[in-house]
């Protein structure tokens, strides 16, 4: 899933100085799952909201909605409706930088602000603990790692075992909270019974699929096509 | 090596090798700016004492004048340089771009490292590169020397006879995978190793063995590396700071057990008795001699190793 953190209220509250009817907007995926951006931190943020403008003697009405996903037409097209019927003049999306992107491209000249850093790509590994687990390099090596991402999870991206800074299974550059991956790598190559893998040479990577090779798209041939030929998609 | 390939480089450090001598190196790390004055008195201390010398590149990420500014200064004034390279820094294309130019300026040993993570330097909020490893590093510029073909497979304009060279860590973890680590260096391309500083002679030695049990000691040079201590507070912070080093208690004791002013006198006899040992040490080639802002020792540890004068080699 996509992991991402509440933005400081501050920071939030300076975007908005300028706006009467905003509407805060929580999505129903990832982000309400990492406790960052769903339907119980749009209720908390708008009414963190409304009180800070009473406070301030500032006239606004703060709206909140939670959709399923701001990464779907099927579910953002009802949103932009509302926000055009009821003459809203700034949203606060708490989705993922995604959701940001998805609204700005189709909302016209209503400003959205992010209302959560999106940080990456990870796990829920214990209650309230986010780790990050792939960087989306678009060529995945983990059938060489045991199915354990180096590129996303060692801090220099290493492909060829640990570093000489891994010392009793932390990574150096965070050794109170981090696993050296290289270490996991290691264990868990040798517990597939693989290990003797480790001694070849991974070569230097393809970055194209990765965000070098420019911005990426993925194409469904089978649905792209369809939809293309009838006029209804592109 | 020596005995089935012939000269890489035709650079001192391979040639005092191929003689068959214990080589010294040391470092020189370049100066927080341009002051080349700084640089050439680094410089004179240690002319003469070493076959080559280290010189790093923006070590542990504190920035400073690049090391083939700083390996091309060192070579004008009489000290081969090592020059250092990081992949934290650099693309395969700066990196490739930048093998060339160090060979145009005379340079003909280079040390592939991958880099500390700019974390531990002064500009942690800096975008980090990484777009390869030291051990792709060291197969990429192997490829140039011997192959005529960078990176991407188109040819190379030119030879470049360069000594290539990459660290090894026998104290990080695992310890079982730190010899197949250096293994897969020396497969990639690195002709010589240098050793993290060496303070645990047990396990140390049992490295070795692995690496001799391997024939590794026969397809690379490996140094020593070593840092002698300055005092009981360097030592103690050194094993409490730097991740994949541990100091021994035996020496954290000897070296509390001598009065303060003593002890960088104390911190120099355990890096003497370390030379000596080593000396012993089948598979050794020679030192790297870390001193850390301690240049001006290199003459004496050099000389009471009993490493002095270095070799002359045609
Ligand atoms: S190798 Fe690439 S795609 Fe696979 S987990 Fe790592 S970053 Fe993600
Ligand atoms: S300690 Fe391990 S995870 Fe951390 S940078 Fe080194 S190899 Fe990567």
């Amino acid at each position: 899933m996509i992991v991402a953190d509440p933005k400081p209220f501050q920071q939030i509250r300076g975007f908005l100085e300028d706006y009467r009817k905003i509407l805060v907007l929580g999505c129903g995926t990832c982000v309400t799952v990492c406790l960052a951006g769903g339907e119980a931190q749009a209720e908390l943020l708008a009414s963190g909201l409304r009180i800070s403008f009473s406070k301030d003697g500032k006239e606004a009405t703060v709206l909140e909605d939670t959709v399923q996903r701001q990464c779907d037409e099927e579910f953002v097209l009802p949103v932009l409706e509302r926000v055009k019927r009821e003459g809203i003049d700034a949203v606060v999306t708490l989705a993922c930088g995604v959701g940001v992107n998805f609204l700005s491209d189709r909302i016209g000249a209503i400003p959205v602000f992010p209302g959560v850093n999106t940080t990456f790509y990870g796990g829920n590994v214990e209650p309230g603990l986010w780790s990050e687990m792939c960087a989306g390099c678009g060529d995945c090596i983990t059938h060489l790692t045991g199915g354990i991402c180096p590129i996303a999870r060692c801090s220099k991206h290493l492909l060829n075992g640990p570093c000489g800074g891994s010392e009793k299974g932390m990574c150096e550059v965070d050794p109170q909270n981090t696993e050296c991956v290289w270490q996991l790598i290691y264990e868990r190559m040798k517990l597939l019974g693989r290990l003797h893998e480790m001694q070849n040479l991974i070569p230097t990577k393809d970055w194209r699929p990765a965000m070098d090779g420019g911005v990426r798209r993925s194409v469904r041939e089978h649905i792209f096509r369809l939809q293309y030929k009838s006029g209804a998609g592109a | 090596m020596s005995q089935d390939n012939g000269m890489k480089s035709g650079s001192n450090l391979e040639k005092v090798f191929r003689a068959g001598h214990l080589a010294v190196t040391c470092e020189c790390g370049p100066p927080k700016g341009a002051d080349v004055e700084h640089l050439k008195k680094k410089i004179q201390m240690i002319k003469g004492y070493v076959d080559a010398a280290n010189v790093t590149d923006n070590q542990t990420a504190v920035v400073r004048m690049s090391s083939i500014g700083a390996s091309a200064i060192l070579a004008q004034n009489g000290v081969e340089p090592v020059m250092q390279m990081v992949t934290r820094d650099r693309n395969r294309i700066a990196a490739q771009s930048d093998l060339f130019g160090a060979y145009a300026l005379g340079i003909r040993n280079m040390l592939c490292l991958t880099g500390d993570h700019q974390k531990f330097g002064n500009h942690p909020f800096a975008k980090n590169v990484f777009d390869m490893d030291s051990i792709q590093l060291l197969n990429m510029v192997r490829t140039i020397r011997d192959e005529g073909k960078v990176n991407s497979g188109d040819p190379v304009e030119g030879g470049v006879s360069m000594f290539f060279g990459a660290a090894a860590n026998p104290f990080a973890d695992p310890f079982e995978f730190r010899v197949i680590r250096m293994a897969k260096k020396i497969h990639a391309g690195a002709d010589f190793i240098q050793t993290q500083c060496i303070y645990d002679m047990v396990r140390f030695k049992e490295f070795m063995k692995m690496a001799r049990d391997m024939g590794l000691h026969e397809k690379a040079f490996i140094m020593a590396g070593l840092t002698p201590l300055k005092s009981v507070g360097m030592a103690r912070y050194m094993n409490r700071n730097v991740s994949g080093i541990t100091i021994p208690e035996a020496i954290i004791k000897r070296l509390a057990g001598v009065p303060k002013e003593r002890q960088a006198e104390e911190g120099i006899r355990i890096c003497l008795e370390q030379i000596e040992e080593l000396k012993e040490e089948r598979g050794i080639r020679g030192f790297h001699i870390m001193a850390i802002e301690w240049e001006e020792k290199i003459p004496e540890i050099v000389e009471r190793a009993g490493l002095y004068p270095r070799p002359a080699v045609a």
